[in-house]
């Protein structure tokens, strides 16, 4: 050991720890601002969370509320069943709209003259008839009785008992006469006008009619659209990424394959949707607007996400458990399925998750194939016509009425729900698979 | 032609470059009752050459363990025993390796099966991220060395009592393997690669990553598995080659220098490198 210098040993290190202790002072306010900078940027994210949450839900929970006028009807048998049998054939072809009109009249004698008449009609549903209809078709011994009912109101009435008719308006500017008006306040006050749960929303399909809208329709399409796609986008996309990432040679070929599975992750998704146009309803002769058909246009478009997330979580798996699975004896589809797939599945539900979710919201892809559609039936099956929510949402967001614009933000909410309970079950499966090591 | 240029510096250490030639191993390569036997083995990863002419026998039931400065190609070689080298795509293996007379890569050869016959235990130890009985019992379920249940149970136990390793976790052979201390995790391997009752096993370095007490406890093990197995152990410590086996091997850049009884080569070696490694004057 040389040291010449007695003193010498000690200096440098007295040195160091000075010019440490200088810097000190700024690296640590550095840290702060850092950490300061990060909480800002997650303050930001939810304040605008948040902001967007009450406004939807500000704007939607109204939708889950409807109007509902009790009328008290009487089923004369000579309107309701003309064929005179009580059967439902002749049940159908009553005249559902006379017995409303009949009761309205019975609650406001003094209205007469044809406009005045129809001015009040107007203020139930278009759809009251059909309700009465199947109520009694239901239960043919309600002819001939007289019993209250209560029927879905007019979406303007909705509109006016939610407050959001302008009743200081100018007459010309409102949808509802003061007239009308009247008789819905007198209506309110004798305790026949409530607001009840707006079942509708959920049971019926799309509808001109506000109050009649519901969301099941496109809410079993987009269903039975997400089906498709993680029935066919999980195996073909999980096969592929353990395929290429294990099994495949690493040549040009190859390359090229991951280069384009990447660009197709980034193509506009209504490009998938000219490709299902040609390939699925022109070559291949697909029903149009089938969910079959919008589904497999989402797995085209969900498959290069599934691919490129599993084969990182492939990748993520430790090489030595392959090689204690090969030193075992096990061969190489052993090792893949048996030890490394297991352990990269939670990466790869991750992902397939994040697709669906993904195809969830879609809309552009759906527009060539025909699911941009007012669509009024519930779709049975996989091959019916159908749209989808984010399609109703458009379309409602489109149409003239008042009452669609909360209903609007209710089927936002309701989509949201969905991709809420979709991202729970995510984390539960992945917790469920995942293994510590 | 063994050349030496030396240097002498101030602290009196000699520093150099000794060559030797491939291929003419001193002391005693060949064995009278060989397991495996290796001929002119030349392993090569893309253009480097790591694995140099080497030609040497396995003895049953011996331990024999390599022995040799860092990169000097003795996991490269034993790698080639059971054919692990195939997993790395830039290595070319040429020359002969046979078990039991099979050349082992030849082409009717099931690599498969060749793994169950020779066992490997790594470095860093690598259970299976799945509970104790489960990693055990991969290897007979795969193989389908077992009719049954009962016979799986027979072999697990069996297995991890010859690793020693029994008592320790009979009360939870449900729990994840990797939850066991890192001594217990290796000796698990060596149940592990013993269940499928192999004829070899290797052992790479299987003690660098583990406290004395735990090394001790292998090292106790392996003289008993040699009732049953041939085993061929790397490693990078002196006293543990000298502990464990009864040849060892000494290999210098990828050449199979010397191979002789353990007893003489840590005592009087015949070759010159041999003896600069033993007395610590480099590697």
């Amino acid at each position: 050991m040389n040291s010449t210098n007695n003193g010498q040993p000690a200096a440098p290190r007295q040195a160091t720890a000075e010019a440490v202790r200088a810097r000190l002072k700024r690296r640590y306010r550095a840290e702060m601002r850092f950490k300061a900078y990060g909480l800002l940027a997650v303050g930001l994210g939810l304040l605008f969370l948040a902001t967007l949450l009450t406004s939807i839900v500000g704007n939607g929970y109204t939708a889950f509320l409807q109007t509902f006028v009790a009328l008290e009807v009487t089923l004369d048998p000579e309107t309701v069943d003309p064929q005179g049998d009580g059967s439902i054939e002749s049940l159908r072809l009553g005249n559902y709209n006379t017995v409303i009109r009949d009761a309205l009249q019975a609650q406001f004698p003094d209205v007469t003259g044809r406009s005045d008449r129809r001015a009040l009609a107007e203020l139930v549903s278009a759809g009251a008839a059909i309700q009465l209809q199947r109520m009694i078709q239901a239960d043919p011994s309600l002819l001939g009785r007289t019993l209250v009912v209560w029927l879905p109101a007019d979406d303007d009435v909705d509109m006016l008992m939610k407050g959001r008719i302008a009743r200081a308006a100018e007459e010309g500017d409102r949808r509802l006469t003061d007239q009308q008006i009247a008789w819905v306040d007198a209506m309110a006050e004798a305790g026949r006008l409530e607001k009840r749960f707006n079942r509708a929303l959920f049971t019926n399909g799309d509808s001109r009619d506000p109050e009649l809208a519901g969301i099941l329709g496109a809410a079993k399409g987009s269903f039975y659209m997400l089906v498709v796609t993680l029935v066919l986008s999980f195996p073909i996309g999980v096969a592929s990424a353990v395929y290429l990432e294990e099994f495949a040679a690493r040549n040009r070929f190859t390359d090229i394959i991951e280069v384009n599975i990447n660009n197709l992750a980034a193509v506009p998704s209504i490009v998938f949707g000219l490709l299902g146009l040609a390939v699925f309803l022109n070559f291949f002769g697909l029903p149009r607007s089938a969910p079959l058909v919008g589904g497999l246009v989402l797995t085209l478009m969900t498959l290069p996400t599934i691919i490129i997330s599993s084969r990182a979580a492939l990748k993520s798996v430790p090489p030595s458990i392959r090689e204690a699975a090969l030193g075992m004896g096990a061969s190489k589809v052993q090792t893949t399925f048996h030890h490394v797939v297991p352990l990269a599945m939670p990466g790869m539900l991750t992902g397939t998750i994040i697709g669906m979710a993904q195809a969830l919201g879609e809309t552009a892809p759906l527009l060539m194939i025909g699911m941009i559609a007012f669509i009024v039936d519930v779709p049975q099956g996989f091959f019916d016509p159908s749209t989808a929510l984010p399609v109703q949402i458009f379309l409602w967001a489109d149409s003239p009425e008042r009452a669609f614009v909360e209903r609007t933000s209710a089927a936002i909410i309701v989509l949201l729900g969905f991709l809420l309970v979709m991202n729970l079950v995510a984390v539960l499966l992945r917790r469920h698979f995942e293994r510590r090591w | 032609m063994a050349r030496h240029g030396a240097t002498t510096s101030a602290s009196g250490r000699r520093s150099g470059t000794i060559e030797v030639e491939p291929g003419k191993t001193v002391g005693i390569p060949s064995h009278p009752d060989p397991v495996m036997q290796t001929r002119g083995v030349n392993v090569y990863y893309a253009d480097k050459h790591a694995v140099k002419d080497v030609t040497l026998d396995i003895g049953r039931n011996e331990v024999i363990a390599m022995i040799g400065p860092s990169g000097c190609g003795k996991s490269t070689f034993i790698r080639c025993l059971n054919r692990m080298n195939d997993t790395i795509e830039i290595a070319r293996v040429e020359g002969e390796v046979t078990l039991e007379g099979e050349n082992v890569y030849d082409k009717r050869m099931d690599v498969v099966q060749l793994r169950a016959r020779v066992g490997m235990v790594f470095q860093k130890p690598n259970p299976f991220p799945k509970s104790i009985y489960e990693n055990v019992a991969y290897g007979p379920k795969i193989h389908g060395l077992a009719r049954d249940k009962t016979e799986l149970d027979e072999i697990v136990h069996t297995s991890l009592e010859k690793a020693g390793l029994l008592n320790e976790v009979k009360d939870r052979m449900d729990q994840p393997g990797t939850g066991l201390s890192g001594g217990q995790q290796q000796r698990l391997c060596i149940a592990r690669a013993i269940a499928v009752s192999p004829e070899v096993i290797l052992m790479d370095e299987p003690c660098s990553a583990l406290d004395p007490i735990a090394t001790a406890r292998i090292e106790d093990l392996m003289d008993e598995l040699r009732q049953n197995y041939t085993i061929a152990i790397v490693t990078h410590s002196m006293q543990q080659a000298a502990r464990v086996s009864q040849r060892t091997a000494y290999f210098h850049l990828g050449v199979l220098v010397e191979v002789d009884e353990t007893d003489k080569i840590f005592t009087n070696p015949s070759h010159k490198l041999t003896e600069d490694y033993i007395t610590g004057r480099f590697g």
